[in-house]
């Protein structure tokens, strides 16, 4: 019923349901022929069927073992967990080119289902331009990456999982991310079929906004997630290393963000309506590089994927018929959409006119960083590396003024503003910026994270002083508060939620610049001192785990004599793949996290030594916690759109009760 | 904004797209025949004697070592260039590890305090039979190392026969070196 046959026909199926799903309504569209554009939702949900289907046939094929297919052989074991099992069917190239397709599908699925308020045409261009991209990617899977291929003789076990792999955190990292990448397709399908009908208005900005903004939540958990999983698995204190496959996935971010942005003013004013398209391409195209060209082999990263340059053909092509085909269509279609709203520079539509500009230009800096070193040794032979010091000196300058702006963006009014009636909203933030500068002078050192941090609490505080002055706090009575407060609108509420976070990370992106760290040998009993905090080593002690061996030191942690914690890293010996990891121990109070790593044993009897790696990162929970604010504020927002797009039709319900 | 403006501004991205991709292609197609390789950094010492140097050790690793000591050798060396700032450098000691147990490997420090180098050796055990310290990176100009990991495949006698820029493994090992250890 699920065996690896009937996923591979499934597969297959799904993609000539794709083929079918692109031709057929765009056809209909240009003959305005109302029948065969209507196919394209059932056509979406039939893909849909299909595709999970194949996708649960490679889940059971993991499940009961069954080593006849090449996937699960070379990837999975009988020894391995059954969740493991189950989230490695996408740990490797091909099982996730078949979660990444999946994952389209179900964006497909979603228009069809969500997307009822749509005018038909839109819908069904929007599902055929999903169905084409869907398309293309199946038949990358089924040609070059075939998860269902068999071998003969069967193997008797699987080769196992890396170790550094069986982690619940990268376990639900890849689907998170890629629902990121991929939900940038409904917007980039937006783009298109409004390229296409050649109209772009505010309703088009209304419609194209949730789609950006859930895209835009998933991938910043999945990028927050996957720095979480490199600073807690790793054991290398670091929690981004500006690699190319971590760039890849920060390079969408930004435009995304710029699209979220941008989309606002298509909505409330007419205006940016070129720009916004073109983001919506852009980042739809960067996903798409981004996840693809890191498995081509190009881009030199530690992020180990299997390389095969003969794949690497097939998904240029692809990208280019993609990416090259919107482009184009965009070259010849966006000179004929035209603005209509007139903004003067200082208004909300400025200072998001502004926000684009920086984060553009922080995505170009990115950009050319990853892109400069295969490019310098194609074109001069020269082989160079470019790391932390470019990307630290080209963004941090950029940002700043980024925040600076998140601050006094949301208390504009749109179209014009008067400075001075802005400033006066914004005093009470900027004397709380102004501590948070001597704070940060007191506990900082270096003038960019001093600058970071103080502009960080200015956006944190602007939001918050900016929510209070809408729902009239010290202006009017607490009855009237609790009705301004029902009826802020979500977005606001979001908006607000979201730039906090955003200033969150930067406080603890700030303290992390702080951290101090060392490396020390010590015998059982010795104490070493680490910023204030003395560290023991207490005891080491061997066990033996399911499928490894195991290292395991007791550290105590006292301040000032008193005892804090104690920590029980871990260092374990994988036999079967010779492979060592490191189990990091962590204790945190939300403000400070502690972080202890075991290494070598040197010596026997009483001369036993054992190397440790202490850390002390100040406020690195904060990086991840701010991530996750800034998707629920995300969340927050959509919960908005949802209920003002359902609006018209639950009126119309009412409306119907009545008579 | 006039037409032609707006029409060579909307035809920017897909130009710009477009010289990427024959980038990409150039890339790829050049890959498949050889000719071009990430990883691959061509290094003008290889056929030629080791520069001449001597560095201190690491704490606690021993002594350091000199060009002369090098060359007195009478197995072939693997001299492997190393950092704890480097993240490749960490992917690659697992490998280094398997490949110490057939041939003997000397690492240098490049451009690293000698404190952490010595810590980031001795975290997981070291696959080195010799360590030194190239504080300032001197040493490495010499050898025309342009980044870290980088290795070289040192004959008795001092003469450089192969160099690698990539993280080592096994499979490197087998390919490229062990061929050449045949010859000596």
């Amino acid at each position: 019923m699920f065996g690896p046959e009937q996923g591979h026909f499934a597969l297959a199926l799904a993609c000539v349901l794709a083929l079918v799903q692109f031709a057929v309504p765009l056809w209909g569209a240009s003959r305005r022929d109302a029948r065969l554009v209507g196919l394209a939702p059932y056509l979406a949900v039939s893909q849909l069927i299909a595709l999970g289907y194949s996708f649960l046939c490679l889940v059971m094929c993991a499940v009961s073992d069954d080593f006849s297919v090449q996937n699960v052989a070379a990837n999975s074991a009988v020894s391995k967990p059954l969740l493991y099992k189950i989230t490695g069917v996408w740990g490797n190239h091909e099982g996730s080119v078949l979660l990444w397709t999946l994952i389209l599908a179900v964006c497909g699925g979603a228009v069809s289902l969500f997307g009822r308020n749509l005018p038909d045409i839109l819908r069904g261009r929007v599902l055929a331009i999903l169905g084409g991209v869907s398309a293309g990617f199946q038949m990358f899977c089924l040609l070059t990456s075939d998860p269902f291929d068999r071998v003969f003789p069967a193997p008797m076990d699987g080769q196992g999982m890396n170790p550094l792999l069986q982690d619940p955190g990268l376990a639900f990292h890849p689907p998170i991310l890629y629902t990121g990448y991929v939900g940038f397709a409904v917007p980039f399908a937006f783009a298109v079929a409004a390229l296409i009908e050649g109209r772009v208005d505010a309703a088009w900005g209304r419609w194209v906004r949730p789609w950006a903004v859930a895209a835009w939540c998933f991938l910043t958990c999945g990028i927050a997630l996957g720095s979480w999983w490199s600073y807690y698995v790793l054991g290398w204190g670091g929690y981004w290393f500006w690699d190319p496959v971590e760039n890849a996935s920060l390079i969408p971010w930004l435009t995304g963000t710029a699209l979220v942005h941008s989309a606002i003013v298509v909505e409330k004013r007419e205006g940016l309506k070129i720009w916004t398209v073109l983001l919506a391409i852009a980042t739809f195209s960067f996903s798409l590089s981004g996840t693809f060209l890191v498995r081509s082999g190009i881009l030199n990263s530690v992020h180990a994927f299997a390389n095969d340059p003969a794949r690497g053909v097939f998904i240029l092509a692809l990208l280019a018929i993609v990416i090259g085909g919107s482009l184009a269509l965009f070259a010849w279609r966006a000179p004929s959409l035209t603005s209509t709203g007139l903004f003067s520079p200082v208004s909300r539509e400025g200072s998001l006119v502004l926000n684009n500009i920086l984060l553009c230009s922080i995505c170009a800096v990115v950009v050319t960083g990853t892109m400069y070193p295969p490019f310098m040794q194609l074109l001069a032979g020269r082989t160079i590396s470019v790391g932390k010091p470019f990307f630290d000196a080209a963004t941090i300058p950029l940002t700043l003024p980024l925040l600076l702006a998140m601050g006094v963006g949301t208390a504009l009014p749109w179209k014009r503003a008067q400075l001075a009636r802005t400033f006066s909203h914004l005093y009470a933030a900027a004397g709380i910026a102004a501590v948070g500068l001597v704070l940060c002078f007191w506990k900082l050192s270096g003038i960019l994270p001093i600058a970071c941090g103080a502009l960080a609490v200015w956006v944190i505080a602007a939001s918050v002083s900016d929510v209070l002055r809408r729902i009239g706090i010290g202006h009017t009575s607490a009855q009237g508060v609790w009705e301004r407060m029902k009826n802020l609108p979500r977005s606001s509420w979001g908006a607000a939620l979201a730039h906090i976070g955003a200033g969150i990370t930067i406080l603890g992106l700030c303290g992390m610049s702080q951290a101090e760290h060392a490396i020390v040998e010590v015998h059982i009993g010795e104490t070493r001192s680490l910023a204030g905090d003395d560290w023991t080593l207490l005891d080491v002690h061997d066990y033996i785990g399911p499928n490894y061996k195991a290292m395991q030191a007791d550290i105590a942690i006292r301040h000032n004599g008193k005892l804090v914690t104690i920590l029980h890293p871990e260092k374990r010996d994988f036999t079967t793949q010779s492979q060592t990891t490191t189990e990091v121990a962590i204790h945190t109070n939300f403000i400070t996290d502690l972080y202890g790593v075991v290494g070598d044993r040197h010596g026997t009897g009483k001369d036993t030594t054992y190397v440790l790696r202490l850390h002390r990162n100040p406020l690195a929970p904060w990086m991840w916690l701010g991530g996750l604010i800034m998707a629920i504020g995300g969340a927050f927002s959509l919960s908005d759109r949802r209920m003002r797009i359902g609006a018209p039709k639950r009126a119309a319900a009412r409306n119907m009760a009545r008579a | 904004m006039n037409a032609t403006r707006r029409g060579i501004l909307t035809a920017a991205p897909i130009i710009g797209a477009g010289v990427l991709g024959v980038g990409f292609w150039r890339m790829l197609s050049d890959m498949r025949s050889g000719a071009f390789d990430p990883r691959a950094i061509k290094n003008p010492n290889v056929g030629k004697p080791i520069p001449s140097f001597a560095m201190p050790g690491l704490p606690g690793l021993g002594d350091g070592f000199t060009d002369a000591e090098l060359k007195a050798q009478h197995r072939p060396v693997l001299v492997n260039f190393f950092a704890s700032w480097c993240i490749p450098c960490v992917a690659e000691m697992p490998g280094l590890r398997a490949i110490s147990r057939n041939m003997p490997i000397w690492g240098i420090a490049y451009e690293d305090k000698p404190e952490n180098a010595a810590g980031f050796v001795q975290r997981d055990g070291s696959p080195y039979a010799r360590v030194a310290s190239d504080r300032h990176g001197r040493v490495a100009i010499d050898w025309g190392v342009t980044g870290v990991p980088e290795s070289f495949l040192v004959a008795p006698g001092g003469r450089i026969i192969w160099h690698g820029s990539a993280a080592l493994d096994p499979q490197i090992y087998e390919a490229e070196i062990r061929p050449r250890l045949a010859g000596l």
